[in-house]
């Protein structure tokens, strides 16, 4: 169980990181999802014990692992870590890197060999023990990383953008992998990452960070459905978010009409507020549910995907929506028509 | 998992003193104490015998105004200043026709051409002056073509720093030429831009960072020259020369610190103005930017190689002729073949103890150098040191590429040569000629080591903390055996700097320990310049061979290590 309570960093005035209060339970992946700048790295490098924090602290189960003043040194933390840039030594084979870790621990030697192969196996690459880094791909060369952390039997693993150097294909081979890999050792996971797929494949929490603050811990599915902030909402998959004011409970007025909403943000009424929609739940022309929730707008601009034609749609006051529908809708540009949000899928979010 | 929590469970929660850190920053301050006595005392001396009168009294500027009021010395300012403009005004074009020629023509065998071009870099600046003496001097085979005019004076060193500069010119600007980007080129040719336009409208402008650096590296270069200058200056006063006449000569030491201060101006003038150069040059390349691949072109190929054959030609002629003048009794009236100019007893008392005195300094100072900028480097880089002793390590470590060797020389006169120094006793020693060399050359070593580093990424030493590995095995196992083929680089460099240095040494080395670039002044100033030659060809083939095994060592041995500078090369 490692607990973070009130953690801050700054670099001299520049404040990497704003008060950041986490629980994360043994055998759980968390990941940490935002942008670049947002703080999640510098947490992972606190956790870590690279740095030290300016106020807060991290404990983990009872003892106190870093606060201002004291900090564990990585290496009495029982954590590996895992880099983007895979950190493997070039001029060691693939068996003698996942070995040095348990060679400095002065390990028997035929216990090292029988943990070397069954880390290898664990990750698929006991077939290439004896080759080099450099003649492997590059998911090969991240697998040894993998390896090597798991081969000293670390309590958590700390992943630092662990695939953005791989290739898309690879990437989402990865994903899969890593996941894998967790279900078979149970390891405790911290993993850093901008991107959303990535974390939702991954992580049984997503913490999403902006500004060195954790706008919201949850499920995957938690994060989607239902956002709490607008920034939440957009960063994870589209949204549109159209301002308005809440009139009362559950009712909404934007783009001058008067629509109904779900509404857990917890905002006073009379209040400023944004009413976001995913872009395919914005259904247009035939109104599945009546009048309600029913808006008029101009096709400005209509592309076809394949998948999907993505509309984007001018309605009242110059406010744009854009809309996912079935690639066989037939608007063209100019065009007068219906818009439809449902009311389960709009969601009130405070500003 | 069950050994994590053990590990866990003994720790205390209290302050951690770290053996680490505790060895990393006594480490810093060690190296920092080594660089103090090394670069600053030293500088200081100067700087405070300048400002000093003969019994130690505080005076100011007075010593300045002195000079000033001495017209031989001020005529001293002016000889340099003309020969060093001379020297920029005709290297600098050369250089650009070589470099042009190497990197936008389609002339064959640029490797050759190129290594013909560096090839000066390896001989000690002494030896164009030598051979041009030979050829030029009062019995020289050419001297007609001069005219009447003597070699031993402004046109001998015009000529002897055009060849010692020449290698430094092709470097830079070939650098600058080499990063244009290739796209402006095709997008001129789609507007049919006429060629000389192209020239002077995207050529000319995307190397100029190039040609101002190589400008004042050059002009610098040729100010503080001392070899060359007093090989073949005759009576022609230049400044670097002054100084050797008011220490050697006078004994008056506040004149020469004055002259030493004078010396360091165009020398830091030039180091800002490369930094400021730098900064922007690099700026020019984008990550998408086309590297410009020339296309064959018959006349323009068949000019250009012309021009650069002419060049290689004397170069090589130049080396040439030190060559022959060793081997032969009295090339080229007397061409019997001889080995006598390589018994160097019989011209010079040290004989060939000063050669083995050089390699002696110049392993001394490759070995300890290549530790102290390597570990360095390695402390500014990729240790958690406080921020303001990797700072503080890395200006010191900037200092020496702005002092010329013969001011360094002068202030390890001053500062080892106080009586009141504990430090005293290392002068006339090898010890100090293997410190002044160590200190003359460390700003480029420092520099290379710490750019190696630097694509050695950060996270090695994360992962490697992580898993529980103290960071001397990592250094040891790890950044150290990836590092080998810059650590071979440093050593070369410094080795064969220290082979070929005059200025640097010339003030402090003793008749015990006399070095070969010494002798081959002595015995040129005795007029037996075959041995001269035969002395700095000595210098020449050290070199060559060192630099050899080195590219020899990185290609054939290590392959391995050099793969993870391309990991997409699978």
């Amino acid at each position: 169980m490692i607990t973070i309570r009130g953690l801050r960093k700054s670099y001299g005035d520049v404040l990497a990181l704003d008060s950041l209060d986490l629980d994360i339970a043994s055998g759980e992946v968390v990941a940490l999802l935002g942008p670049s700048g947002c703080g999640k790295s510098t947490t992972l490098q606190l956790v870590a014990g690279f740095v030290e924090p300016t106020a807060g602290e991290i404990k983990i189960g009872d003892r106190m692992m870093s606060r201002p003043g004291m900090v564990v040194p990585p290496e009495r933390r029982g954590m590996s870590l895992i880099f983007q840039s895979y950190a493997i030594w070039p001029h060691k084979t693939v068996a003698e890197n996942v070995a040095f870790g348990l060679q400095v621990r002065h390990m028997p030697k035929a216990e090292i060999v029988e943990r070397v192969r069954r880390h290898l196996n664990t990750v698929q690459l006991e077939h290439l023990a004896d080759r080099y880094p450099s003649e492997l791909s590059g998911g090969q060369q991240q697998r040894i990383a993998l390896a090597r952390a798991l081969a000293v039997d670390p309590e958590i693993l700390l992943l630092d953008e662990p695939l953005s150097n791989l290739d898309a294909n690879l990437r989402e081979e990865m994903r899969f992998e890593i996941r894998r890999l967790h279900d078979t050792t149970g390891v405790t996971m911290i993993y850093v990452t901008h991107d959303q797929t990535e974390a939702m494949v991954c992580a049984d929490r997503i913490a999403v960070m902006n500004k060195g603050r954790i706008e919201q811990v949850g499920t995957a599915f938690d994060i989607y459905e239902k956002p709490r902030t607008k920034f939440v909402a957009g960063f994870i998959g589209r949204c549109n978010a159209l301002p308005g004011k809440l009139t009362a409970p559950g009712v909404v007025e934007v783009v001058g009409a008067t629509l109904r909403a779900t509404d857990e943000s917890g905002a006073a009424g009379g209040s400023a507020i944004s009413l976001c929609i995913r872009p395919h739940r914005v259904a247009l022309g035939a109104a599945p549910e009546g009048p309600a929730n029913r808006l008029r707008g101009r096709v400005e601009r209509v592309a076809y995907l394949g998948e999907a034609s993505d509309y984007l749609i001018e309605m009242a006051d110059g406010i744009r929506i854009r809309a996912f529908a079935s690639p066989a809708t037939p608007y063209r540009p100019g065009e007068e028509i219906d818009v439809y949000l449902p009311v389960k899928d709009c969601r009130v979010v405070a500003e | 998992m069950a050994m994590a929590q053990d590990v866990i469970a003994r720790e205390p929660a209290r302050p951690i003193v770290r053996i680490e850190n505790v060895l990393r920053n006594g480490a810093c301050v060690v190296l920092l104490a080594i660089l103090a006595v090394l670069i600053v005392m030293p500088l200081y001396a100067l700087l405070s015998q300048s400002l000093e009168d003969a019994d130690k009294h505080f005076i100011g500027l007075g010593n300045f105004v002195r000079y000033a009021d001495n017209p031989g010395l001020v005529q001293s300012v002016y000889n340099s200043l003309f020969v060093s403009i001379a020297v920029t005004a005709i290297t600098v074009p050369l250089a650009f026709g070589y470099a042009y020629a190497l990197t936008r023509s389609c002339i064959p065998a640029k490797a050759i051409f190129k290594g013909i071009a560096l090839l000066p870099i390896l001989a000690p600046s002494l030896l164009p002056a030598i051979s041009l003496t030979y050829m030029f001097g009062n019995q020289g085979f050419m001297r007609g073509l001069l005219g009447g005019h003597s070699i031993h004076g402004p046109i001998g060193i015009i000529m002897a720093q055009v060849f010692h500069c020449f290698p430094f010119g092709v470097l830079i600007i070939g650098t600058a030429l080499g990063i244009s980007d290739g796209r402006l080129y095709e997008v001129a040719q789609t507007f049919s831009t006429p060629k000389w336009r192209v020239f002077w409208t995207i050529t000319l402008p995307a190397v100029r960072y190039g040609l101002i650096s190589a400008c004042f590296v050059i002009f610098t270069t040729a100010i503080v020259d001392f070899g060359i200058a007093k090989v073949i200056g005759g009576s022609y006063n230049v400044l670097a020369i002054e100084i050797y006449k008011q220490i050697i000569g006078q004994q008056n030491f506040q004149m020469g610190a004055v002259i030493g201060v004078l010396l360091l101006l165009p020398a830091l003038l030039t180091f800002f103005i490369e930094r400021y150069v730098n900064k922007r040059q690099m700026s020019q390349l984008t990550a998408r930017a086309v590297l410009y691949q020339p296309k064959p072109h018959r006349l323009f190929d068949a000019t250009m190689l012309a021009f650069v054959v002419v060049v290689a030609l004397c170069i090589l002629g130049v080396n040439a002729v030190a060559v022959f003048a060793s081997f032969f009794k009295l090339w080229p009236y007397d061409l019997s073949f001889s080995l006598d100019s390589y018994d160097f007893a019989a011209f010079d008392p040290g004989g060939w103890s000063s050669y083995w005195n050089s390699i002696i300094m110049a392993s001394g100072a490759a070995l300890f150098g290549t530790v102290l900028t390597f570990g360095g480097a390695y402390l500014v880089e990729k240790s958690p040191i406080p921020a303001s002793l990797r700072g503080l390590l890395h200006i010191l470590a900037m200092i020496p590429i702005a002092v010329p060797g013969i001011v360094l020389g002068l202030g390890y006169v001053f500062f080892f040569n106080d009586p009141a120094n504990p430090l005293g006793f290392l002068y006339y020693t090898m010890t100090i000629l293997v410190m002044c060399s160590i200190a003359h050359y460390y700003t480029i070593p420092h520099l290379t080591a710490l750019t190696a580093l630097k694509q050695v990424d950060k996270e090695f030493e994360a992962v490697s903390q992580s898993l529980g590995v103290p960071f001397w095995v990592t250094l040891r196992r790890v950044t150290i055996p990836i590092s080998v083929p810059v650590i071979l680089d440093v050593a070369t460099y410094i080795f064969v700097n220290a082979m070929t240095t005059v200025a640097a040494v010339i003030f402090i080395y003793s008749p015990q320990n006399k070095l070969a670039s010494i002798a081959v002044i002595a015995m040129e100033d005795t007029g037996d310049t075959g041995a001269a030659c035969a002395m700095a060809m000595m210098i020449l083939y050290t070199s060559v061979a060192v630099k050899v095994v080195q590219i020899g060592l990185s290609k054939l041995l290590f392959p391995k290590l050099q793969l993870w500078r391309h990991p997409d090369a699978s």
